[in-house]
């Protein structure tokens, strides 16, 4: 579906009241909206909430042989899906140039800045290695698709575990979840973008845009920090010149925001181990807000299933029973059989025309050299209601062929293609069928 | 009594005595050739409701060499006491509508630890290549949650797509597009089910015209025949268990419920044991009205009166499914 494009007084209004330092939705220039993370029953699973820009994150591994150049570390994988849903501009075509910049923003930010340890997940040097793939799918466009998908991957990341793996000399035992507790990844650090857009050749400035502000906005600079205020990432696009102290204003701001947002990581970390080792109830049933008009449950129904077999025997009774059984495949030479009659040909006037010249002595000329053959002197005129040439077709005289790749070749009048060897040589032809001439 | 199972094959394995004689607290390997303590941790089998307590492995069968014999476990007591034993029960169910903001539809459904998401656009204008003159042109696209969408997506989405065009009244709605987006969040068993349900309820959501209500339920038959209804990921796959080995002693024998014949000092080689083995896996969707077929789909093995059976149940149970929908929908809209 096209994007629908934002009319003129929707654009006036939006630079307007940045202007005058008003946000849409009531927020400062500097506030992120609510960050909401749920998990999933699964060890890496995890929704992110950014305001309403949802982003579903999952981390998976796999045991692979490792990079020619890189035999002692394992491989991480990144991909971000703009899921159809998210908004009705992404379909599978459409939105190739948002996708590349936000994948590769996402691997430069946790890739580059080597905040997990590859090393850990190295198995047996040089032949297996632990591949992380973490897979991101934006659920709902509302904004600032980056920050939400940083926060996705990052905290999925934490919330992984691996299973266990023991290598003692040359045997490697893999456990599986029963055996032994699976391990978490060993991660360094957590970086986090966060974007800021720039309205008004970079007068005003507005931390983590809502999707409106996106659509008016000249320029983005998306900075990648953790929390230790080191820098990752920094990317700008849209073609704004920034002065010098802007940047570093930025960079600041980023400072502190990242601060906040990875101590609410950290909690949401904590609380979820917390329930999982107590025992509670966790995953996405109980994040369901329940006061909710939109939302509803229903325990586990029991249900009463002692009347299906009579209800079954029932229906069964009533029904028409089955057709006659079809007649068993007929086998005319060894991988050579037929199932059925198949329907009558109805090119029934040319068969006779060409019947009578065959009678007349013009024989269709097999030449057999080898083994498997095509027959290419049956009549064209039959080729058209057979499939395949493999295939032995029933409206039509059915004449054997003898293939025999030592003597010469048999002359026999040949209506259908058969691919198939006989042995055993028979001076006649054997007609097995001939409903149009018993018709005639 | 002491029930142990050990993990056959790859593990550590210390040899402690290579004459048979010896071998008694010890179990002896036939493949090894000799008694082999297992040096590493006893494996407690999780079972369905996740206790620790040890099985019960017995496996019937001679010994046939170096032929596999397939032996099927049963666990002596379960400890799951739940409906889910004897008579079928689904799972906990759960939807939420209206969650996203951009499409005009939206609906997450749960059921037990499958949740799948679901987001409606319709109807919308249309590409030229795709618009039917005389309907609407319905889509479904089906995401999985890792890797990229295969084989098994796309004959998903055929099916749900089928049941939406059989209740959708396209005929409203001539020359444009109603797309159903369905993302996986997690699968734990009866996908298909819980993405028909996830669609019907976005499209209700969307206010897209249907002539009924739909629900998807799934029901896996047992190797005995036993009905399952909603199945866990565990039910619906056979899963294979490792070679066992056991030290039993000669009052279990007697005591054990199957009757086992063997003695576990000579396990067969190579034995495998299937755990809950789902023979056949049906999905059947059905109508509100009248609790007809719209869809089904079946994998595995299974006689005439067993399908008519497992439809039984599936009317059955969609009967609750409805309840629940009508449940969750007069909530919303009801006034008080």
């Amino acid at each position: 579906m096209k994007e629908t494009p934002l009319s003129n007084c929707e654009r006036r209004f939006l630079l307007r009241a940045i202007e005058e330092k008003k946000r849409l939705d009531g927020r400062q220039t500097y506030d992120y909206r609510n960050i909401k993370i749920s998990f999933g029953t699964d060890y890496g699973c995890c929704i992110v909430e950014l305001g309403k820009t949802r982003v579903l994150g999952q981390v998976s591994c796999e045991l692979v042989s490792p990079k020619l150049n890189r035999a002692t570390e394992g491989i991480l994988f990144f991909n971000l899906e703009l899921s159809q849903m998210a908004a009705p501009a992404f379909e599978p075509g459409r939105q190739s140039d948002l996708l590349v910049k936000l994948n590769r923003l996402l691997e430069r930010c946790l890739r580059n800045s080597k905040c997990i340890d590859t090393e850990s997940l190295c198995v047996v040097a040089g032949e297996k290695v632990w591949q992380i793939r973490v897979d991101l799918h934006l659920l709902n466009h509302d904004g600032n698709i980056i920050d939400a998908a940083s926060i996705a991957a990052i905290v999925a990341l934490c919330h992984f575990r691996r299973p266990d793996v023991s290598v003692q000399g040359d045997e490697v035992t893999l456990y599986t979840l029963e055996e032994r507790d699976p391990v978490p990844l060993s991660i360094h650090h957590m970086p986090i973008c966060v974007s800021f857009a720039f309205f008004q050749q970079g007068t005003y400035l507005l931390v983590d845009p809502s999707e409106r502000e996106e659509r008016v906005m000249d320029g983005l600079l998306v900075i990648a920090m953790n929390k230790h205020r080191e820098i990752c990432t920094i990317q700008s696009s849209g073609g704004i010149m920034l002065l010098k102290d802007q940047v570093l204003r930025c960079s600041k701001i980023a400072g502190v925001k990242v601060v906040e947002i990875t101590e609410l990581i950290q909690k949401a970390l904590e609380n979820d181990q917390k329930v999982r080792k107590e025992g509670g109830k966790f995953g996405f049933a109980e994040s369901m807000a329940n006061q909710r008009i939109t939302a509803f449950k229903m325990e586990k129904a029991p249900i009463d299933t002692s009347d299906v077999e009579e209800k079954a025997e029932e229906i069964i009774s009533e029904a028409e029973p089955p057709s006659e059984v079809v007649s068993k495949p007929v086998l005319w030479t060894p991988g050579t059989a037929q199932i059925g009659e198949g329907i009558e040909n109805s090119w029934g006037h040319l068969e006779d025309s060409e019947k009578e010249d065959e009678d007349e002595g013009g024989n269709d000329e097999a030449v057999i050299l080898d083994g498997i053959k095509m027959d290419a002197g049956v009549d064209v005129s039959h080729i058209g209601s057979q499939d395949a040439p493999i295939v032995l077709s029933d409206s039509e005289e059915e004449e054997m062929i003898i293939l025999e790749p030592d003597k010469n070749p048999k002359k026999i009048r040949t209506q259908t293609i058969s691919a198939t060897q006989v042995k055993a040589p028979s001076k006649k032809p054997v007609k097995k069928r001939k409903k149009k001439r018993a018709a005639n | 009594m002491a029930f142990l199972d050990f993990r056959g094959g790859s593990g550590r394995v210390q040899i402690v005595s290579k004459r048979r004689a010896t071998c008694g607290r010890h179990s002896w390997s036939p493949r090894v050739g000799a008694c082999v303590q297992r040096t590493h941790l006893v494996r407690k089998r999780a079972l369905l409701g996740g206790s620790n307590k040890p099985r019960l492995h017995v496996g019937s069968g001679a010994m046939e060499g170096a032929m596999q014999t397939e032996s099927k476990i049963r666990a002596d007591s379960r400890t799951e006491p739940g409906p889910r034993g004897p008579g079928c029960s689904l799972r906990h169910f759960a939807c939420e509508q209206n969650l996203l903001s951009r499409p005009d539809g939206s609906a997450s459904f749960l059921q037990g630890d499958t949740s799948v998401l679901a987001g409606v656009y319709g109807p919308a204008e249309v590409k030229i290549s795709k618009e039917i003159f005389n309907k609407a042109t319905l889509e479904v696209i089906l995401r999985p949650k890792t890797g990229l969408p295969g084989v098994a997506e796309k004959s998903r989405e055929r099916l749900i797509r089928n049941t939406c065009e059989a209740v959708v009244l396209g005929a409203l709605h001539p020359r444009t597009s109603i797309t159903v987006v369905l993302q996986v969040v997690s699968d734990a068993g009866s996908l298909l089910a819980c993405c028909l349900n996830a669609a019907c309820m976005a499209l209700v959501d969307a206010g897209v015209p249907m002539r009924a209500l739909f629900c998807g339920v799934t029901c896996a038959l047992d190797s005995d025949g036993t009905l399952m209804l909603d199945p866990t990921a565990k039910q619906e796959k056979p899963q294979r268990a490792e070679h066992c080995w056991e030290a039993l002693r000669d009052d279990h024998h007697r005591g054990c419920p199957s009757g086992v014949e063997y003695c576990a000092l000579e396990a067969p080689v190579g034995a495998t044991w299937w755990d809950h083995e789902a023979r056949a896996v049906l999905t059947f969707a059905l109508d509100s009205v009248e609790r007809k077929l719209l869809m089904s789909t079946t994998k595995g093995l299974y006689s005439d009166a067993e399908l008519q059976q497992c439809l039984a149940a599936a009317q059955t149970a969609s009967t609750h499914v409805f309840r629940f929908y009508r449940e969750s929908l007069q909530r919303r809209y009801s006034k008080s």
